[in-house]
């Protein structure tokens, strides 16, 4: 029988922790873009793009993530598409991710006092020209600790994959356990990985808003 | 392949989601009960307990709060037997939901505590109450009052979160979904059901926690 040292535990566990770090940084990005389109609907003229925008923010928040993933695993299999446990893991991260971003994103572009948007109104520039120079650059600022903070939870939020069967470091620690026998052992060390990649975040999280905040009451 | 919606496959399961439904919500109200309970101790211990438990509330706390809730299901489940304490699957469930939202719920309610203005404490003071008295009776309702929509949200992301419990075979409604997906195949249709039926709990919940608020809180104060 073979036999399995700590660090070959703690080995293997580095090695699934890349495709958490990969996965969350793809859900990351993509659900910026998400989020960019659906807070650009969400605060726009049109009645229609309005609610639509609602809707996919509803529908994404109102839900368990674990259902959104088994339904893009499952539900794109019955059209007739053989989606892959990762695509499927993708899609619904980013679609999650998405919603959950456009919202606190909307909170910090509705922070921006009305003044700038008729000003800039009065200059005539159109809709995403105001959103582009004026609203957007100053939004930005405030929304920077809420996202590094909300990006804490899609790190987690990865962990979720593994009940697909997209290997990382949560099916990654059940397959070793299976193996070693050892489940203390190694879910202990894979809280810690988790743990070394969620609180930089958390904390710098906190650090940002507390200079921030600083800045905010010097002007 | 013959692609379509078949909603008619799932009759012969109404009852197992019935139970499984029934056991989301113990689930939640057991586990939303104790977590909050426990939320509420460790916001006492970090704004007034004693100085020497403040740095142990705070570990559990970002410990709890930076790892998936999965791992920490599992590490109670299949972890903790190897040190000898091993518990159903039922129990080990509602313990982690409870570790698990005490954390978050003691930095909501810590929140709270923190904007009580000073005027309260020195209020409870002046009439001969001890701290904890003070804070039992004087500061503890309008502080939750005032996180009582963050701890309604955060009871919500508690019942999303429960559907992970399937996984170490608690027969919840994700549980419920699995199983009937592994007899006829209809996956797709049977998660629809699933995801409704959570959707339907949480307006429920969030509509219960208003309720509940209400009760709780009768007075409507003055905006300060």
């Amino acid at each position: 029988m073979t036999t399995f040292t700590t660090w070959d535990i703690v080995r293997n566990l580095l090695l699934a922790t890349q495709w958490t770090i990969l996965l969350s940084l793809v859900a990351f990005v993509g659900g910026g873009v998400a989020a960019l389109l659906a807070l650009l609907a969400r605060t726009s003229q049109n009645r229609a793009a309005r609610r639509l925008a609602v809707f996919y923010i509803e529908l994404f928040q109102g839900t368990p993530l674990l259902m959104q993933l088994f339904l893009f695993f499952f539900g794109l299999s019955l059209v007739g598409v053989n989606v892959p446990p990762w695509l499927a893991a993708a899609l619904a991260l980013i679609l999650w991710t998405g919603a959950f971003l456009a919202e606190i994103w909307r909170g910090c572009v509705e922070a921006i006092p009305r003044g700038q948007w008729e000003a800039s109104s009065s200059l005539a520039m159109s809709y995403f020209e105001q959103m582009r120079h004026v609203v957007l650059p100053q939004a930005l600022r405030i929304a920077v600790p809420p996202t590094v903070g909300f990006s804490v939870q899609v790190v987690k939020a990865t962990a979720l994959t593994s009940i697909i069967g997209f290997v990382e470091l949560s099916k990654a620690s059940t397959m070793i356990t299976n193996a070693t026998f050892q489940p203390f052992v190694v879910y202990g060390f894979a809280a810690l990985i988790y743990f070394a990649l969620c609180w930089p975040l958390s904390k710098s999280s906190q650090l940002l808003e507390r200079k921030l905040n600083v800045a905010h009451r010097n002007h | 392949m013959a692609v379509g919606l078949d909603f008619g496959a799932l009759a012969d399961y109404v009852p197992v989601f019935v139970k499984g439904v029934g056991v989301t919500v113990e689930l939640t109200v057991v586990g939303g009960t104790l977590g909050i309970s426990l939320g509420v101790t460790c916001a006492w211990v970090k704004t007034q307990g004693p100085k020497l438990l403040r740095p142990v509330v705070s570990l559990y706390v970002e410990l709890i709060r930076n790892t998936p809730f999965l791992i920490q299901l599992f590490f109670i489940f299949f972890g903790l037997p190897s040190i000898g304490v091993s518990m159903g699957e039922m129990e080990a469930a509602i313990l982690a939901m409870v570790i698990n939202l005490g954390a978050y719920a003691c930095e909501i309610i810590r929140a709270g505590i923190e904007a009580t203005p000073r005027g309260q404490f020195e209020a409870g003071a002046s009439l001969a109450m001890s701290r904890f008295q003070t804070f039992r009776h004087v500061v503890l309702r309008p502080a939750l009052q005032r996180i009582w929509p963050a701890l309604t949200s955060q009871l919500v992301i508690v019942m999303f979160g429960s559907a992970v419990c399937s996984q170490i075979a608690v027969e919840d409604i994700t549980f419920a979904a699995n199983f009937i997906q592994s007899r006829n195949f209809r996956a797709f249709e049977a998660y629809i059901v699933a995801t409704l039926l959570y959707l339907a709990l949480a307006i429920l919940l969030r509509q219960g926690m208003r309720l509940l608020g209400t009760a709780l809180f009768p007075r409507r104060r003055a905006a300060r």
